[in-house]
């Protein structure tokens, strides 16, 4: 009988959340990412535990209409699509663009703003780029996954621009005043703020799209959405949600204009999505039609990936060998500033590593996305490879360094001709391994705006709105970069071994 | 005339009197044996005169470089036979490479190795090894020969070999200092026996 209670309480315990899930709930769950900022979602100065923002108000709005009240759920901008089509939480609002390929996978409500597409530039080029058409070979930022980036990726195909994509809205308008790009593409509300931010720059008056703000239900919640449709039409109406924007400072003409076409269409979809049709048009293909048409950036990707993962490799052999060099042959001094120096640097994440290089350095030293990656990951395994190095040289069996002192050998020539080429022996197989972890640590840069194999795998799953067969594909080419080094590993380690 | 001078040797580790007080004299083509039980300090008077260790008192002549065969015999394990012997030539004594290649190749031969020159250390036998080892520090033309344990892995016919082998070596005029626990290899080919216990000479024979 104890087992037929315990298995009764498990399955109780393993079904609730289900169960709590299908029935109506007495709160609206809504999504949003809070490191979005003002004047969207943002933690509050005041009370850092609750957001403020309009699209805090317009959840507010949506909960009351519905008769419930609002929860907010922090979800990392990138996977917002993932977790509404999960279920994770009733509704996304947090700036989210509407977008044909957003209509094809998920309930989608009605708009309840609309916004420019806005070029930013500094402004001693006011006059020299008005357009994407200016902008010919130059660098372009934006944020990746959005109406901006596809208006970039045309602007590429046709007019040769550089897209160059960040993962937040503030760098963008940095990097723009430090001249690491020429121009930002964002939405007129992110683009007012970068311009405020930073003394210098102007946004170009001509907008280069139009788009829209919805919120976003699992595809399966028609009937909510239908619910929270009218809410939002009432308050369109009402002058709620205008007073909503008005209090943000971004309520402007644009908004009566799509109230009225939104008001006198009761369809599904009154507009347009946005007022870019991408080239790519990715999301009228099959996902096979739009793999085959990815598969050309996911192998220039690996091919930065690969390139970066050698060229770092390279560098953090040198630099290690160089510390466990200090370590093992130098003073007391030496040998206590470098182990500082590795457990600085083993004690803290790469990520930070790889900001505090490139935008942290910006003030001093501007240095290029592919070469700050490059001194970041360098370094960081630098660290590792020295610990392995030193623990190869010091694993040289004493008697061997005996032989070469009774030969005459310097210190110097014993290091180079039997204490080196053993140690190194000893270090092959972990280096191999630290060589194909690194090889999947590259992937971190993409917050440096390097683009490489997975970062351009999460443009390509978040274009085409599914994982799946994005992930497969890199997964394939990883694999395929990082099985044949561990079979060159191997051989060589075969070849070398020592007995 | 001697070659080798030793006077009031002591060596400490740790606080602990390893070696005390040991004085001799070695004369070139002179093979002196140092005998003891395992512990009573011969190994250490080896790696003084080698210059391995540091000596607490007393002092120590010998002309450098030392030839030092160890008891392991330590053979570079990144290279061949051939190149563990030619290596010090060329990089401390700066000889031409060819000749030290080919120098390295007659040592081995005369030790009776030549067959094994491009064999890994790994893959010889105790004895090839110990030869090898031997014709390492004859390479660089030491005066003096040290050898520690030269017959631990020996058989007792390689053990008649080796003593005739240090016997040809010695009446090249060079001093070789054994130490070794084996009471008839050092009768077979000492020319005097230091006997060693607790870290000093009690008798010599």
């Amino acid at each position: 009988m104890t087992f037929r209670r315990l298995a009764i309480s498990l399955a109780i315990a393993l079904l609730w959340p289900c169960a709590a899930r299908t029935q109506p709930s007495a709160e609206l769950r809504w999504g949003g990412d809070a490191e979005g900022g003002a004047p969207y979602v943002e933690a509050d100065p005041s009370n850092p535990s609750h957001v403020v923002g309009f699209d805090v108000d317009v959840a507010q709005l949506l909960a009351s209409g519905l008769g419930r009240s609002p929860r907010f759920i922090q979800v990392g901008f990138t996977s917002i699509d993932a977790e509404a089509a999960r279920g994770d939480f009733d509704v996304g609002l947090s700036g989210i663009e509407d977008s044909a390929a957003r209509r094809s996978r998920l309930a989608v409500t009605v708009p309840y703003y609309e916004f420019r597409e806005i070029l930013t530039v500094r402004g001693s080029d006011a006059n020299r780029y008005r357009s994407l058409g200016d902008l010919r070979g130059r660098r372009v930022a934006t944020l990746g996954a959005t109406l901006a980036y596809d208006l970039l990726a045309d602007a590429e195909a046709r007019d040769g621009v550089i897209p160059v994509t960040y993962e937040d809205d503030v760098h963008p308008y940095s990097d723009l005043l430090l001249g690491r790009v020429d121009a930002v593409v964002l939405d007129a509300i992110l683009a007012q703020r970068g311009v405020r931010r930073n003394a210098g720059l102007i946004n170009q008056p001509t907008p280069l799209a139009i788009g829209h703000y919805v919120g976003i239900l699992a595809p399966g919640a028609t009937a909510l959405r239908d619910q929270m449709n009218a809410v939002l039409r009432d308050a369109m109406r009402d002058g709620r949600l205008e007073a909503i924007f008005a209090r943000w400072n971004v309520w402007n003409e644009d908004q009566p204009r799509l109230y009225a076409r939104v008001l006198a269409d009761t369809s599904q979809y009154p507009v347009a999505a946005s007022s870019v049709t991408p080239s790519g048009a990715v999301a009228n293909a099959t996902v096979w039609q739009a793999a085959a048409r990815y598969l050309p950036a996911l192998l220039s990707a690996a091919v930065i990936t690969i390139v970066l993962s050698c060229l770092s490799m390279g560098l953090a052999m040198v630099i290690g060998v160089l510390i466990a060099s200090g370590r093992v042959y130098g003073g007391a001094p030496l040998r206590i500033a470098l182990t500082g120096v590795v457990e600085i640097i083993r004690g803290t994440p790469l990520l930070l590593q790889l900001f505090v290089i490139y935008f942290g350095l910006a003030a001093f030293i501007q240095l290029p996305a592919f070469l700050a990656a490059l001194l970041g990951l360098g370094i960081n395994y630098a660290a590792y490879e020295s610990e392995i190095y030193r623990g190869a040289l010091e694993a040289v069996p004493i008697g061997q360094l005996d032989a070469a002192r009774t030969l005459g050998f310097s210190e110097r020539q014993t290091l180079l001709l039997v204490r080196g080429p053993q140690a190194f022996r000893l270090a092959l197989a972990p280096m191999t391994n630290d060589f194909v972890a690194l090889l999947k640590d590259s992937s971190l840069v993409s917050v440096i705006t390097v683009v490489e194999l997975t970062k351009e795998t999460s443009i390509f799953a978040a274009n085409i709105g599914s994982w799946i067969v994005p992930g497969m594909m890199c997964a394939a080419i990883y694999l395929a970069m990082s099985l044949p080094l561990a079979r060159v590993a191997r051989r060589i380690e075969r070849t070398w071994r020592l007995e | 005339m001697t070659v080798l001078n030793v006077r009031s040797l002591e060596v400490r580790r740790g606080g602990r009197t390893i070696v005390a007080d040991v004085s001799f004299a070695a004369s070139p083509g002179e093979i002196v044996v140092l005998m003891g039980a395992s512990g009573a300090g011969k190994s250490t008077i080896l790696r003084a005169l080698a210059g391995l260790d540091p000596i607490a008192a007393g002092t120590i002549s010998i002309p450098r470089p030392v030839g030092m065969v160890f008891q392991f015999h330590h053979l570079f394990a990144n290279m061949t036979a051939h190149q563990n012997v030619w290596l010090a030539p060329v990089h401390v004594l700066k000889r031409l490479r060819t000749d030290a290649e080919q120098r390295a190749q007659q040592l081995l031969v005369s030790l009776g190795v030549g067959a094994r020159a491009s064999a890994m250390p790994h893959e010889l036998s105790g004895g090839e090894a110990q030869r090898v080892a031997i014709a390492r520090a004859l390479a660089i033309e030491p005066p003096v020969l040290l050898m520690d344990e030269p017959t631990a892995s020996l058989d007792p016919a390689r053990r008649g070999d080796l003593a005739a082998t240090l016997r040809r070596l010695a009446t090249e005029a060079r001093t070789i200092v054994i130490a070794t626990h084996d009471a008839e290899f050092a009768r077979a080919c000492a020319h005097r026996v230091l006997h060693i216990a607790n870290g000093r000479i009690e008798a010599v024979t």
